[in-house]
């Protein structure tokens, strides 16, 4: 699975939203409903399955979908 | 005079079922609750049994993307609340919001969520814990949700006091609205420990029955063979009103709450007071709080835990408080159907209070085939029995020595 893809999946999984409402644009806190404790758990899934580390510093920059793709692509686990 | 209380509404979740009708059905048909822990695998513990609550599915009560935020009692207590509120009709709007409180408490909160949090800062780390943790297990997390899911703006408090904590949750309550802090209250308890920690806790106690072949006898409160309490979950919550602002909204006017008596045995940390006093003095002062006679008291829910010292002692207080009327008026242990409900125990069974009032009929003492010789009161043993309920009481008591005892009647 592509990281998009499972971007995305992670992302339906863990706010309980709508695949079709997990566009490139969204912003997790103000399109997609979660709080400033979602956006934390959701990080932590981030690195769960992509077996990586995200420091608090870049993952305060993690802000929309876009964000979370192009951290996780540029950053594959080593 | 003092503003008066009633109960407007009953939300229960026990091990005898989702609602208060279940749960009063199994009751008073003097159905055990309990039976094999399917929750977690129990072979390696001196216990098997416990009293669970059956097929509650949290997404019945709260959106499934937040069901993983709160521990199991935190479920329990806002389904319990949902049910309550709904059989009292109190609507939270913005004119009486503010005057609406919320006094939840819980025994020992979430330890289930703990455990699997402290198993994966062992396994995996500290940070791979859960940022809902903490708001998930801390016990005022069941007053801090139903104040937002209800929009419920004032007092918003959690006791804590063991297996008193849902009767001193509702006689703060009756406190602060008297004293005109609030004008109704979301009050009771949940607990939901049906897991390794406590399971293991209390069986080191020895606190727990070990009658693992016959778990629907196990819970036997004042039987010459009890050995232990069974550890039950649930929730129990009501709706309690100032007598007037129930009036004018055309309430369902179940009972009013008489008096609230508080003590502590100041005397061991787990063992009860062997001449009751403690007790004794909870008892009496619901009493003199509703400016009550002895012979009033037509029924006590008792605290009867089934465990060998407290079933003692709680026969001695009752003697100790009543004289000759103790063997006059009828004490009974929904215990032995529903298990120990530990924090939420005071709720629940003031829940049942209530519904004996309603009624007309007080629930029995189930597996009560043999009395030690010293308790000698009228348990209602084996089946329910209609009786016509005036004036009742609930007797809760705590590790720590804490007690507390609730005076409960008709609205005359």
């Amino acid at each position: 699975m592509d990281v998009e893809a499972k971007v995305k999946e992670i992302i339906v999984q863990q706010l309980g939203v709508d695949a079709e409402k997990v566009t490139a644009d969204a912003s997790f806190v103000d399109d997609l409903g979660a709080d400033s404790l979602d956006v934390v758990e959701l990080v932590m899934a981030f690195e769960e399955e992509f077996g990586v580390e995200i420091p608090d510093e870049a993952a305060e920059k993690i802000a929309t979908v876009k964000d979370a793709n192009e951290f996780l692509k540029q950053n594959p686990a080593g | 005079m003092s503003r008066r209380v009633v109960v407007t509404g009953v939300g229960l979740v026990s091990p005898l079922g989702i609602g208060t009708e279940p749960t009063w059905a199994g009751v008073t048909a003097g159905t055990s609750g309990v039976s094999t822990i399917t929750r977690f695998d129990t072979s390696d513990f001196p216990v098997h049994i416990g009293a669970e609550v059956k097929g509650f599915e949290p997404e019945d009560w709260i959106e499934r993307k937040e069901v993983k935020k709160f521990d199991l009692f935190v479920h329990f207590a806002l389904a319990a609340t949902t049910m309550a509120l709904e059989s009292s009709g109190l609507e939270i709007t913005d004119e009486n919001a503010t005057r609406v409180g919320v006094v939840i408490g819980s025994g020992i909160g979430g330890f289930p969520m703990i455990e699997r949090q402290h198993e994966i800062l062992l396994n995996r780390g500290p940070r791979r814990v859960s940022p809902f943790f903490i708001p998930s297990s801390i016990i005022n997390m069941c007053s801090g949700l139903v104040s937002i899911r209800t929009g419920a703006k004032g007092p918003n408090m959690a006791t804590c006091t063991a297996c008193s904590t849902s009767a001193h949750a509702i006689g703060d309550a009756l406190l602060y609205i008297r004293h005109g802090y609030a004008d109704a209250i979301i009050a009771g308890g949940s607990e939901a420990v049906t897991s390794a920690m406590p399971l293991a806790g209390f069986s080191s106690m020895r606190a727990l029955s070990t009658r693992n072949d016959e778990p629907e006898r196990a819970s036997r409160p004042w039987d010459r063979d009890r050995d232990g309490f069974v550890m039950g979950e649930g929730a129990g919550i009501v709706i309690l009103e100032e007598l007037e602002h129930a009036k004018r909204r055309g309430a369902p006017i179940l009972a009013e709450i008489l008096g609230f008596g508080m003590s502590s045995d100041a005397y061991h940390i787990s063992a009860p007071a062997e001449d009751g006093d403690g007790a004794i003095r909870a008892m009496q002062g619901a009493l003199d709080d509703g400016s009550l006679n002895s012979e009033d008291v037509d029924f006590i829910n008792a605290h009867g835990t089934s465990t060998p010292a407290g079933d003692i002692v709680e026969t001695i207080a009752v003697k100790g408080v009543f004289g000759d009327h103790a063997h006059k008026l009828m004490v009974s242990s929904t215990k032995s159907m529903t298990g120990h409900l530990l924090g939420a125990a005071g709720g629940l069974e003031f829940g049942l209070v209530v519904q004996s009032l309603v009624n007309g009929v007080v629930p029995p003492t189930i597996n009560l085939d043999e009395p030690d010789p010293e308790n000698d009161l009228d348990y209602v043993a084996h089946t329910a029995r209609e009786a016509d309920i005036k004036v009742a009481l609930t007797n809760s008591f705590g590790f720590g020595g804490t007690n507390a005892c609730l005076a409960v009647g008709l609205l005359d």
